[in-house]
């Protein structure tokens, strides 16, 4: 269990004043001077070292992204963009470092954008987070105000400015190269991969893209050292994380513990239990709407890391925990994330635009059993032909849930077409 | 009758005019220079939102003319971004906007039953607006505030931790113009677990 001194998010809750006087209490932009005496190279090691997988959802290694980057500035300027366009359902712990703790994502936006040799920073925020963008503006004018960020910042002689840039309300933004379509004013469809970022990013020049947690844990990395940030979590999963538990518990909350906390724990300690008891449990999405469910045999004893999660043929994604107990509807609730991949579809590729709602609309029908128990098979068939197939992950987004429905209550989905049948021939 | 947001063609009834009010000019130009030189388009989508604020919520074509013309863009490319993003309206709305969230966290905690209270209350069925133009409501995907489930939006705030009671309350607040209390409704701060 996380110690108390080892929590990296003070102010989770919002139970003290999120701007600079009691982030300057919690220990924000204390020895962000120190830290930036450090060689860039220096800094990128000691990230790389920590092992800090990115929190997006992805897991990849942020050390090794950062080290991506172009180590000369040539005509080209570079640029950090922050991905805060929180919208994988499930999930909600952007929205709770941004709106109580906003210069813990100032301070991380320095310290990395220092490190890979940017002078500008866009922060992309969804457009429905409308009071937390206007919490992080008034957080970055009070950076401003208080020369931490600009010209010549602590005596650095680096200029450093931060932009704060609203979307308006398309999931697939949250996809890095979206993202950067979106911030240049177009519709936000990903661009093909390679050229990756890094090369050809923002504007043609050299990006790198990273989710809002990530870079929050940064300046805490290089206070504390790549050593303390290892002992927490398991090998190769380090640290801790922040979990969004929603659902059916009595208690739904956000909490930050350490990585490899098994899922029994953290829902029964933090979230007061399933209702109705342990037993009560029907099944978890574990790390957001895109991962395959797992069933209770399961979740009785899995560890929430990446390495773990993947395993059991599931993900951490994003760590949002989503817990359905007995009475969940299971085919409803995973026809209902069909629907969302379909209306979140950007239409660019045809076996996502075609696929999504193809898939929604046999899902919906499965619901009352009124499909042929081929169609099974042919679901399966087309989830394992949209997956993969796409410029981007959302089409395999769209296909893991349905697998995994398929892969663990396969049984029930047959009972509802049994029962069905026999209803019909009965009337 | 679908969401306003996601429909693809402009509305029938048009004005005739859309112009800049000189706050929105002021701001556009602080807009503009957040981004590199020539790179203005950039700034497509706070300007679109600028003009849908300036004209009650909605986009009617001239403030999409208006926008293309600022920052030297086709209409067709301005268009295509006001169609592609949900929360761009092509249609008038009501003076409340609510957005009840559908997706999975949200209807495991009950999110259906706000949907009937919300219809009983306003009297519109999902996707209309009443006839005093008080309510337009819609069904909306992730609005991403789950540990606060079910999550209603109206306008521009975020109810939260709902049920048919303190929504039904909330609604007749709105409508008799009462001040009231947004985010969480049963008195938590944030997403903190009840007892800490």
């Amino acid at each position: 269990m996380l110690k108390e001194e080892d929590k990296i998010f003070k102010n989770l809750y919002g139970y003290e004043d999120p701007y600079l006087d009691g982030a300057k209490k919690r220990g924000i932009w204390q020895n962000t001077k120190k830290i930036l005496k450090k060689s860039k190279d220096q800094i990128i090691d000691e990230i790389k070292k920590s092992e800090l997988r990115g929190r997006g959802g992805a897991g990849f290694p942020t050390g090794l992204k950062l080290s991506f980057m172009p180590k000369i500035v040539n005509e080209k300027p570079h640029y950090l963009i922050i991905n805060a366009d929180e919208s994988e359902p499930g999930t909600c712990k952007d929205r709770e470092i941004i709106r109580f703790d906003p210069h813990m994502l100032i301070e991380g936006c320095l310290l990395t954008s220092y490190a890979i040799n940017a002078n500008k920073c866009y922060i992309y925020i969804r457009g429905e987070y409308i009071l937390e963008a206007r919490v992080l503006q008034n957080a970055i004018n009070e950076a401003y105000e208080n020369k931490l960020l600009g010209k010549n910042v602590f005596g650095t002689r680096w200029d450093f400015d931060i932009y704060l840039h609203r979307g308006a309300g398309a999931y697939i933004c949250g996809e890095e190269t979206a993202l950067l379509e979106s911030l240049e004013g177009k519709k936000g469809q990903p661009r093909l991969k390679p050229p990756f970022p890094a090369g050809v990013g923002l504007y043609g020049c050299p990006t790198t893209v990273n989710n809002v947690e990530t870079i929050s844990v940064i300046p805490t990395i290089l206070n504390k050292g790549a050593d303390w940030f290892k002992t927490l979590g398991r090998p190769n999963n380090s640290g801790s994380k922040i979990f969004c538990i929603s659902g059916h518990v009595n208690n739904p909350c956000n909490i930050e513990e350490e990585m490899g906390i098994p899922l029994k724990e953290i829902i029964e300690k933090y979230a007061g239990g399933v209702r109705g008891g342990w037993n009560n449990l029907l099944a978890v999405i574990p790390g957001g709407a895109s991962v395959p469910l797992i069933p209770k045999s399961i979740c009785d004893d899995v560890l929430m890391d990446f390495d773990s999660l993947k395993e059991v043929n599931s993900g951490l994604g994003t760590a949002a925990i989503i817990v359905m107990d007995k009475s969940t509807d299971i085919i409803e609730s995973i026809s209902r994330l069909s629907h969302f991949y379909m209306h979140e579809s950007c239409g660019q590729c045809t076996p996502c635009r075609e696929g999504t709602g193809w898939m929604y609309r046999i899902m919906k029908k499965m619901i009352n059993g009124e499909v042929d128990k081929s169609y099974i098979d042919k679901l399966y068939d087309v989830t394992k032909q949209v997956e993969g197939h796409t410029i981007c992950a959302l089409g395999d987004a769209a296909a893991w849930p349905i697998q995994g429905l398929l892969r663990h209550f396969r049984p029930e989905v047959e009972k509802r077409i049994n029962q069905a049948q026999k209803n019909k021939a009965v009337a | 009758m679908k969401h306003p947001g996601l429909i693809n063609k402009s509305a029938a009834d048009q004005p005739d005019s859309f112009e800049w009010t000189k706050e929105s000019l002021d701001k556009i130009n602080t807009i503009i220079k957040r981004y590199p030189l020539n790179k203005q388009q950039s700034a497509v989508l706070p300007l679109l939102d600028l003009a849908q604020r300036q004209n009650e919520g909605w986009l009617p074509q001239k403030a999409i003319e208006k926008v293309a013309e600022t920052l030297k863009m086709s209409f067709i490319r301005v268009m295509e971004v006001a169609t592609f993003y949900s929360m761009f309206n092509l249609e008038p709305i009501g003076k409340n906007f609510i957005q009840i969230c559908r997706t999975t966290p949200c209807w495991l905690r009950g999110s259906e039953k706000l949907k009937k209270t919300a219809k009983d209350v306003t009297g519109c069925n999902i996707g209309e607006t009443s006839s005093d133009n008080l309510f337009t409501l819609v069904e909306v995907e992730c609005l991403g505030a789950c540990c606060n489930a079910p999550v209603v939006q109206i306008n521009d705030d975020y109810f939260e931790d709902l049920n048919e009671d303190n929504f039904k309350k909330l609604l007749n607040e709105i409508k008799e113009n009462v001040r009231v209390k947004v985010g969480s409704q049963i008195g938590r701060k944030g997403s903190e677990p009840k007892k800490i």
